[in-house]
């Protein structure tokens, strides 16, 4: 390296250090850049591409597109009110049933399991987080939608008081009452989505739980703790962070699950409240029903729709990874 | 930990208690039926009951010690369970497709839905998710390893903003994925349904997830390695390529794995854009291409039981292929940055070897060899107290 004269007869300049690359060293970031615009160009293309599209639709609803239960976008009345209420209510039944799930599983492979058995079970668990949604939906349509219908008839009866459980036409003194109000009902899609975000869930939980430090959990011990006691003292405390996090992770897969919630549920355009009931709506099944007999306004207001679901998602991922990075579990990841 | 005797007792106790009292309540005096509801009296029976009997010997922070351990081992193994049970479910109620030899080896051409199971198979839905992912995994493994090097050797805001649209665009449904390609290349370029459009929505859709596993590898390997190789004047590149993608090679292995199982089990991208058939087609820039989510999906749609057992089949093939990849994925990966298997460390000792070798016939050869030792000679002379 050059020694700069540093004082020269320009007085006290300080010296600028500079060290060249070289040409392999300049070609490698150049190309590392290229690599980050490119990625950057395709993702900002497809969020951009849906925006532009919608518009035309956006642009004729107005804020009608969030308040109007129907979808005939040619005839001009179309939102996404049924289907906004249809996802999200599928998406709570799914983490209803897969948080508490996924929480005594995580504690059982953290805290309970033997060590040998640890391994395999973390293994199970990740296994079956690549389970494709496909299979998941066979189970349910052909399995599971029969096995639940008596439970949905119980519920339907003794907690048909409360509007979210009640069934219309459904009479529950009558036994032999067909059982067809009863399938491809919210509750049973959102059972099927629930075991299938619950090993997401659940696998984020014990990496959480397992980072919980010893020192504290030997502390309680110390002082006299049960398992339990040290568990809901120290463990859970701890992880909080991470369970809140990898709750609303499998919230964001759970909105945006198509396939199984497809094959189960039956399409209607009303605002379905009541969850035992068949029939309900979600955005990414209407996008694949309607895909192909729509005209390009028809096209546009899909891509509305999708574009909601998008934000939507998004912004329930954002509010988990921050969850996470802020808690004291997660710093370290 | 060590169980005592008559913490078994108290188990077994309180289990066979509540299944007959769940019996006597379910045959004879409430109007209740069916499994599930069998199951969930029987289960709070049995809590209700173990904690009677372990108040017996136990007092307050035991009892409820051992009531919510038997909740979670519960819970655990019913999560377990039933994800067993749902993969197994598949393969089972797919063994009436998969003993006939045919289906591994024919399409669907000849096989219409009244056909037996003797006829047809799904040789070209296996073929079409395999041209399919090798397209999308074409575009997506250079891409996205580049872009994760450059997210963590370039650091910077472009680097920082670069990591926060992809974390965003994990975020993508995979409906929407396809919806865009099928709104570009489709509506758009006018090319037709095709495996290429298909592999591209599945890029778009993996291209994230990949980007976003191999930065978190990358991410992990120390430090110190790469100041190492900094202090002995490396260049970037060299630190990269002989450093840093060695270093974590296998979780790079693990994450592209795992983003290829993600990609061949999505059937929603898919199913916008790559078209059905029931023929084989080996040519992804024309045609609709089949794949196998994509065929279990649609023959599941069929009233006919021939069909349905096809989907099964079909969908058992597709877990094999997920579970295959699943076992390489841990075969190949699962190891921290620089944990080495066997062989690798055999390698390594062996190179370590060689450079020692080297060193000391570049040390013999060197040209001024005799000169070190009488000065040592010489400099312990001089410290001899004389």
């Amino acid at each position: 390296m050059a020694v700069a004269t540093g004082g020269g007869v320009d007085g006290d300049v300080p010296r600028r250090l500079y060290a060249d690359p070289g040409l392999p060293d300049r070609v490698f970031r150049a190309v590392l850049r290229g690599g980050g615009a490119l990625v950057l160009a395709v993702m900002l293309l497809v969020g951009g591409f849906l925006l532009y599209r919608a518009w035309l639709a956006l642009d004729k609803a107005g804020w009608g597109f969030l308040s109007t239960a129907e979808w005939a976008p040619d005839a001009g009345k179309f939102g996404i009110a049924a289907v906004l209420v249809g996802t999200v209510l599928i998406a709570s039944v799914a983490v209803c049933v897969a948080v508490p799930l996924a929480t005594g599983a995580a504690l059982y492979i953290s805290e309970y399991a033997p060590p040998r058995l640890r391994q395999t079970l973390i293994s199970v668990v990740d296994l079956m987080a690549a389970v494709p949604s496909v299979v998941y939906g066979l189970w349910g349509v052909f399995f599971l939608q029969d096995k639940v219908i008596p439970t949905a008839r119980w519920i339907a009866a003794y907690l048909g008081w409360i509007p979210l459980f009640d069934v219309d036409g459904a009479d529950p003194a009558d036994p032999l009452a067909p059982a067809s109000v009863y399938t491809s009902s919210t509750f049973i899609a959102g059972l099927v989505v629930g075991m299938m975000i619950a090993p997401i869930v659940c696998s984020i939980m014990r990496e959480v739980f397992s980072q919980a430090p010893a020192g504290e959990r030997e502390g309680a011990y110390a002082l006299g703790a049960t398992r339990w006691g040290m568990i809901r003292s120290v463990v859970l405390p701890f992880g909080k962070g991470g369970m809140i996090g990898g709750t609303m992770l499998g919230l964001g897969r759970a909105l945006g699950e198509t396939i199984a919630v497809y094959m189960i549920i039956s399409l209607v355009f009303d605002i379905q409240w009541h969850v035992l009931q068949s029939g309900t709506s979600s955005v990414s099944s209407l996008i694949a029903l309607r895909y192909g007999e729509a005209s390009e306004f028809g096209m546009s207001a899909l891509m509305a729709a999708g574009f909601a679901l998008f934000l939507m998602t998004l912004v329930v991922n954002f509010a988990a990874s921050s969850i996470v990075a802020r808690s004291r579990s997660g710093a370290a990841s | 930990m060590q169980s005592r005797a008559s913490d078994v007792y108290a188990v077994v106790g309180a289990g066979a208690a509540a299944l007959a009292l769940t019996w006597v309540m379910f045959g004879w005096l409430l109007p209740f039926n069916g499994v599930v509801g069998f199951v969930v009296v029987a289960y709070v029976l049995f809590l209700a009951l173990y904690a009677l009997l372990v108040s017996f010997d136990e007092d307050g922070p035991a009892i409820v010690d051992r009531i919510a351990a038997a909740v979670v081992r519960s819970m655990g193994l019913l999560l377990v369970a039933v994800l067993v049970f749902v993969v197994s479910y598949a393969l089972f109620e797919g063994r009436k497709a998969l003993v006939h030899l045919n289906f591994f080896t024919e399409d669907m051409q000849l096989a219409g839905p009244l056909e037996p199971l003797s006829v047809g198979g799904a040789l070209h839905a296996a073929v079409g998710t395999l041209v399919q992912i090798t397209l999308a995994l074409l575009v997506t493994v250079p891409v996205g390893l580049v872009c994760a090097v450059f997210l963590s050797e370039v650091p910077g805001p472009f680097a920082r903003f670069v990591r926060t649209i992809v974390e965003a665009m994990t975020a993508l449904p995979s409906i929407v994925a396809g919806l865009f390609i099928y709104a570009t290349v489709i509506l758009g370029l006018g090319m037709d349904r095709s495996g290429l459009a298909a592999a591209l929505a599945l890029a778009v859709m993996m291209l994230p997830i990949i980007i976003r596993a191999a930065d978190v590898v990358i991410r992990l390997v120390p430090g110190t390695l790469r100041e190492a190789a900094y202090a002995m004047g490396t260049s970037r590149w060299r630190t990269v390529w002989h450093v840093v993608l060695p270093t974590c090679r296998s979780g790079l292995t693990t994450s592209v794995i795992l983003g290829t199982g993600r990609g061949i089990g999505e059937t929603s991208p898919v199913l916008l854009t790559a078209g059905f058939t029931s023929e084989m087609n080996l040519d992804p820039t024309s045609g609709p291409m089949v794949s196998l989510p994509l065929a279990t999906f649609q023959y599941v749609k069929s009233p006919e039981p021939t069909m349905i057992a096809r989907g099964f089949g079909t969908a058992a093939l597709l877990m094999a292929l997920v579970l295959a990849l699943f076992v390489a994925a841990r075969f190949f990966g699962g190891r921290g940055p620089g944990q080495l298997t066997r062989r690798q460390e055999h390698r390594r000792v062996l190179a370590s070897r060689r450079d020692a070798e080297r060193f000391a016939e570049s040390h013999v050869a060197a040209p001024n060899p005799p000169s070190t030792p009488p000065r040592t000679t010489a400099l312990d002379e001089s410290r001899r107290p004389s």
